[in-house]
């Protein structure tokens, strides 16, 4: 029995990336697509930027942030005496990073598609901007949120190069199917590497399907 | 019921500039706001309905003061207690019709509708003989159905003005006529002023006790229908023409 510990991990850490990204997304996606501002576009593509640049890149940035001796994280060190660099919760603040921007522009796309009419209609018949996006733009977002999820949590626990720069490789606490694969692979250790590598591809298969099947069925005529 | 506007609006958009400057009064219970597309029309009972705020003027309903720029008075959409019909009816498309004509009742965070209102909505549905289609989804009516769940929906808090945005260019002709004569019996049971605009004639036979003819952004003609000068048909049916032969963009946008 191949170690299967990695999948679990990737799964968890995963699990909790998208969901620390969900709620940074969609406020962003909700004021790229429904507020004019001066720096608009600029937000859009500071949140669009994981998607491009390297994940070392990303994961310097991490490491110049949240290292010991980074901004945030030499405070956090010095005062709570915590450091996210090598551990697991480090490798998730990596893989929401990276999957950030799928959820961006799911919900940026989800919430453009939903007509402005209905949050006028929603105004008119007494709902204040909070209420209405409770009731009308995100019920009508909802499909392409779940989307944006989906992909955004596929995207999470295949990241290697972030993950790696922060989290490091260390067997049973860091170490990520992503990693493992490596490993197995340097290792010489080709059943192992079949077992993830079969696992993880037929896991991000069946996700994308499903993303498409919710995206190409419409609920309203 | 007295309506006042006078308002001044500009779009800009990167090849043209459109100004409003809407000026009219009404004290009849129906008045009608006529004009060709892009005549401003859409722009005023927007501005009316606190969707779009103009650059500066004032709008009275009634003795609310809904807008007012010297005094800084702006009231958001939902304090107007204005009602009001869009041109394609915005029904939400995720709701039943209950749950759309419940809608401006139910408090945000209300699961279901509660037994409270649920007897309101009931009754609202009835009187517009639509309790057959309580359950079904916009997508499933057919345009008259939409109109008159529409119409239940604006209607249920009871505001203080009506407005309607084209209200039967989205229905067929034979329709048209009938829904016409629904709407004045609707006005009078529930004693709500209408503000209707069109660039249907026939509308203006049917509601325009007042009747405000817009061209190019301005009130070319306000004033009672019978007292309109040269009479109501020649202007309007002078500016029909004009419209089928100026049709074109920016319908949608400033209308």
């Amino acid at each position: 029995m191949p170690n299967l510990a990695p999948l679990w991990l990737t799964l968890k850490v995963a699990a909790a990336a998208t969901a620390l990204s969900l709620g940074l997304a969609v406020a962003a996606a909700w004021l790229v697509a429904r507020r004019r501002f001066w720096g608009r576009e600029l937000l859009d593509a500071l949140c669009t930027l994981p998607l491009v640049l390297p994940p070392t890149v990303l994961g310097y940035y991490l490491i110049v942030l949240w290292g010991r001796n980074g901004w945030l994280g030499g405070w956090v060190h010095d005062h709570l005496g915590l450091s996210l660099m090598f551990t697991w919760q480090g490798a998730v603040l990596a893989a929401a990073v990276v999957s950030f921007p799928l959820l961006f522009k799911s919900a940026r796309a989800a919430f453009e598609s939903v007509p402005a009419e209905y949050e006028q209609a929603a105004r008119i018949l007494g709902d204040h901007e909070l209420a209405l996006f409770w009731r009308i733009t995100l019920p009508l977002a909802s499909r392409g949120l779940l989307a944006g999820v989906m992909l955004a949590f596929a995207r999470a626990m295949g990241d290697f190069g972030a993950t790696l720069m922060v989290a490091g490789n260390i067997e049973g606490r860091t170490q990520t199917a992503a990693m493992a694969v490596f490993d197995a692979v340097a290792a010489g250790d080709y059943s192992l590497a079949n077992t993830l590598v079969a696992i993880m591809s037929l896991t991000c298969i069946a996700i994308l399907v499903a993303t498409n099947v919710l995206m190409a069925r419409r609920r309203y005529a | 019921m007295q309506l006042a506007v006078d308002i001044h609006k500009t779009l800009r958009s990167r090849e043209r500039e459109f100004h409003l400057h809407a000026t009219f009064a009404a004290t009849d219970e129906c008045t009608v706001i006529f004009g060709p597309s892009g005549s401003g029309k859409s722009l005023t009972i927007q501005a009316i309905a606190g969707l779009v705020r103009p650059d500066h003027g004032r709008i009275q309903v009634g003795s609310d003061l809904l807008f007012d720029h010297g005094a800084g008075i702006d009231l958001p959409a939902r304090s107007r207690k204005v009602g009001y019909l869009f041109q394609d009816y915005a029904l939400f498309p995720h709701l039943t019709v209950r749950e759309n004509i419940a809608y401006p009742l139910k408090k945000p965070w209300q699961w279901g509708i509660p037994a409270a209102i649920r007897e309101e909505v009931e009754a609202m549905m009835a009187s517009f003989e639509i309790a057959q289609l309580a359950g079904n989804h916009p997508h499933e009516l057919s345009g008259g159905q939409k109109q008159r769940v529409a119409l239940a929906r604006a209607l249920i808090k009871r505001p203080s003005l009506l407005l309607l945005d084209e209200p039967f260019s989205a229905l067929d002709a034979t329709l048209r006529q009938r829904m016409r004569l629904e709407l004045l019996e609707l006005r009078k049971r529930f004693a709500v002023p209408l503000v209707v605009i069109t660039h249907d004639p026939a509308d203006v036979e049917v509601f325009g006790d007042t009747l405000v003819i817009f061209d190019h952004g301005r009130v070319a003609e306000v004033g009672r229908r019978e007292t309109v000068p040269g009479g109501w048909r020649q202007k309007v049916c002078h500016l029909s023409r004009w419209r089928e032969g100026g049709r074109g963009h920016g319908e949608k946008a400033v209308g």
